[in-house]
């Protein structure tokens, strides 16, 4: 069926966005609690120099989700946002100031400046995955259906809090295990144990959380609770668990590069359960995939799109990923913007 | 009160005004960064190829440093932009449920295209050093083809509000028979794309060249400042009268497709022909015209060649399926604000033609720099302008003839609208602060850099481009000479 074949896309898209972002957000939650100027120097740095060449399109996959949600199912865009209005409205102000205090961060000279801009950064990378992550488990909870009027309650419940929180968890663990392969690439060993250290407090902190989450959905959002508690969302979710454990041993290991491989496995997989878990609704137990699904034509031309994207787009984003990995990526330096060539004398004085 | 503005407050629900203020003021903000994320990357790359294929270390400075400004204004130009796809399910929710899958696919290409974009500008602002120049360049190459493609999915998008089409409505009035390929190709679709194109690289042109001409008039005329003008100018310059044309021609398309917008446009009331041009005025409600300057015949002479053309009227279609006469007023100034700056930039860049065929030089006059460092900005305000006749034109549509902007506002109360509304300007105005003072900064460093103020300075601090530490071991070993 198309519609499927759509949702699927929309879950991959979601999942990719929960990876990728995640770690960018990640990146920021550890530039938030790095300390000051001078003890967080060192971990800013690194942070800095990762997130550089990659964050702008690690950020671009939400746009995806949204034109997907879109095409593809009108109406579970249009109860989402009406529903959902303010928890998504903090997120699109936490983008924007996430954005515009990293990008402008980096060009400022005067280091109050770049205190202000950074901790803009740092403070809405935990606000913004929060209340991304609420809206995701209100809609779980089966407190919103078309016709729903934005409430607080749809997201001010405990499975949406504690959906945010495991976010922000989930993002934190990202970053860590990501920055602990790039403190090695950029052969900075007292990084290395800085940052593995915190990827594994936040598998711990991901752990409460999920055993908490576990407790609170059983009454609270039953049918996804049970969709992750039995058959192939169970099975997915061992499997996550299994993936999450190997990535501390990796990284016990040292062996960073696999690490993050099944430390992104983890996530991914757990989004994937969760979708599976809503089957066959988009918002359960009130819209399933087939009644939000939009035009047939529109669906297949949707596929047919992201078909052609993939043959366009993988290849540059493969190529960027391992540009950026072995290091051929690097921001222009202060030097090189001045250094000044012959020509520049005046021409007729 | 004025009666025009009771209507227009009248004409819907509460929350219609703040959500429109909403939607104005970041679309608003966004569109001046959308010529530069569309065309920077071209004038630069254009400037890099001369760089490397001329060996010309001036030209790779300018392109270095052009890049270097490209990375602060994409990323604002990328977080402004997300925050606009957040706004369409935010604000209009009931057009997005609708017709979401109606015109919604020409999003889908613009994100593919997008992230493309994302991903070939980070490899190109982040390879200037270790990458070898020519494959830097041949990377970075694709960049214009892969914004050209995101902005035909926008476009398309908004032709398909401004003519619809591609649908049947069903009994309960729901569309139903989606014909993609007519959604997408609708007739207003490559009047506003090609006038869209050229529009912003003209803009990024005429803005880029405009900071050198200031430089100039200052009297850097160093081989730098004639480098950085000229080729951004020139590209501008041979734009300008192929932008008139494709101008003349939309406006022509609009007369086609969308009488009742041309008639708010040019302010025209009654059905007739021999309909004569105003220049400006105020259309009030009872169609009587004040102030401006009246030219007879001219607008159906305008529209088809001939004085006996026949120009739709306001009063043809029911009070409430058309534009106020404030909103009609303002599409109006819009419009003509837009055409006479065209025809400024007209004469500038013939004046520049003109001195480049006759002497192979630029034009000496200091009135001609003054005009081009003003160019700049006068194109940002036709980019807006260019904006609010489509839009505004459109009322009380959002999707013409099919859907009202009162019908697909939210239903988030009022009072929460102007709260974000305020958040939203108040933020906005921090961060477009802060990014124009960051370019200044820049500037202002490396005017000093080249100046030679700095230089043992810019020795002693190595450590200025790593904010917070010391640079990694692996590139510290001078190999920073990538590009050159």
């Amino acid at each position: 069926m198309t519609e499927d074949a759509v949702a699927w896309v929309l879950l991959a898209v979601v999942a990719a966005y929960a990876c990728a972002g995640g770690t960018d957000y990640g990146a920021g939650f550890w530039d938030l609690f790095a300390g000051g100027a001078e003890r967080g120097k060192r971990p800013r740095w690194l942070i800095d120099h990762a997130m550089e060449p990659v964050w702008e399109t690690n950020n671009v996959w939400l746009i995806f989700v949204l034109v997907i949600m879109w095409t593809g199912f009108p109406v579970l865009f249009q109860t989402v946002f009406t529903a959902m209005w303010l928890p998504l409205a903090l997120a699109a102000v936490g983008l924007v100031l996430r954005g515009a205090g990293f990008a402008l961060r980096k060009p400022t000279q005067r280091l109050a400046g770049r205190r202000v801009y950074g901790a803009v950064f740092a403070v809405s990378s935990l606000l913004t995955p929060f209340f991304l992550g609420a809206a995701v488990g209100g809609l779980a909870t089966g407190r919103v259906a078309p016709g729903t009027e934005a409430s607080a309650d749809a997201w001010s419940n405990g499975t949406s809090v504690i959906a945010g929180l495991l976010t922000v968890a989930a993002t934190a663990f990202l970053g860590a295990v990501f920055l602990t392969a790039d403190a090695r690439r950029f052969d900075a060993a007292d990084l290395v144990g800085y940052f593995r250290l915190r990827a594994w407090c936040s598998l711990g902190a991901l752990a409460v959380l999920a055993v908490v989450g576990l407790v609170v959905t059983r009454e609270d959002a039953r049918h996804v609770h049970d969709g992750l508690t039995s058959g192939i969302g169970l099975t997915l979710v061992l499997v996550a668990v299994v993936s999450a454990l190997a990535t501390a041993g990796l990284l016990y290991r040292s062996a960073t590069g696999w690490a993050r491989i099944t430390a992104v496995g983890s996530v991914a997989l757990v989004v994937v359960a969760w979708g599976l878990a809503q089957r066959p609704y988009l918002i359960p137990t009130s819209l399933t995939v087939s009644e939000a699904a939009g035009a047939t034509t529109t669906l297949r031309w949707l596929l047919l799109v992201t078909a052609i994207a993939v043959v366009l787009v993988g290849p540059p984003l493969v190529l960027l990923y391992r540009l950026d990995t072995a290091g051929a990526l690097q921001p222009l330096t202060e030097a090189d913007l001045r250094r000044t060539a012959a020509g520049r004398e005046p021409e007729d004085p | 009160m004025n009666s025009a503005i009771d209507h227009f407050l009248a004409d819907g629900p509460a929350q219609l005004l703040p959500a429109r203020e909403l939607m104005a003021f970041t679309l608003g903000s966004h569109i001046l960064l959308v010529p530069f994320g569309v065309a920077l990357p071209a004038i630069t790359l254009l400037m890099h190829y001369r760089g490397l294929r001329k060996g010309d270390a001036v030209a790779l400075l300018l392109a270095r440093r052009w890049s270097a400004v490209m990375a602060v204004q994409f990323a604002i130009g990328i977080v402004t932009g997300t925050v606009l796809s957040f706004e369409l399910g935010l604000l209009w929710p009931g057009m997005m449920g609708r017709w979401g899958d109606v015109f919604g696919l020409g999003f889908g290409v613009e994100a593919w295209a997008f992230f493309l974009e994302a991903i070939l500008i980070a490899i190109y602002l982040y390879g200037w050093r270790r990458l070898k120049p020519w494959t830097h360049f041949w990377l970075g190459l694709p960049l214009p083809l892969a914004a050209l493609m995101g902005a035909f999915g926008i476009v398309a998008a908004n032709s398909w509000m401004n003519t619809p089409r591609g649908f049947t409505l069903d009994g309960s009035g729901n569309p139903v028979d989606v014909d993609v390929r007519r959604a997408i190709f609708t007739p207003m679709f490559g009047p506003e794309y090609w006038h869209f194109v050229v529009g912003v690289v003209l803009t990024a042109g005429y803005v880029v060249a405009g900071v050198y001409a200031v430089g100039w008039l200052r009297g850097r005329r160093d081989r730098y400042h004639r480098l950085g003008f000229t080729v951004p100018f020139s590209v501008a310059a041979i734009l300008t009268p192929v932008q008139f044309m494709l101008g003349d021609s939309i406006a022509r398309s609009v007369f086609h497709k969308q009488p009742v917008k041309f008639a708010a446009t040019e302010i025209v009331w009654k059905t007739d022909t021999h309909v004569p041009e105003y220049m400006f005025g105020r259309l009030h409600p009872d169609g009587t015209i004040s102030g401006g300057i009246k030219i007879p015949q001219l607008d159906s002479i305008l529209a088809g060649f001939s004085p006996d053309t026949k120009v739709t009227g306001l009063s043809s279609v029911p009070a409430g399926d058309r534009p106020t006469a404030t909103q009609a007023t303002i599409a109006h100034w819009a419009f003509d604000i837009m055409v006479t700056i065209g025809s400024l930039l007209l004469l500038l860049a013939l004046w520049y033609g003109w001195c480049w065929l006759r002497r192979r030089d630029l034009p000496r006059s200091p009135w001609f720099f003054r005009c081009a460092a003003l160019a700049g900005g006068a194109c940002l305000l036709t980019v807006e302008c260019g904006w609010i006749t489509t839009e505004v034109g459109r009322q009380p549509w959002i999707v013409y003839q099919n859907m009202r902007v009162a019908e697909a506002v939210t239903d988030t109360r009022a009072s929460t609208l102007w709260t974000m509304l305020g958040l939203v300007v108040v933020l906005y105005v921090l961060v477009f602060g802060s990014f124009l003072t960051v370019l200044l900064k820049m500037s202002r460093r490396w005017r000093l850099a080249d100046e030679g103020a700095v230089t043992a300075a810019a020795t002693g601090d190595v450590e200025g481009d790593t904010p917070y530490g010391p640079r990694p071991l692996s590139t510290t070993g001078g190999r920073d000479g990538g590009g050159a």
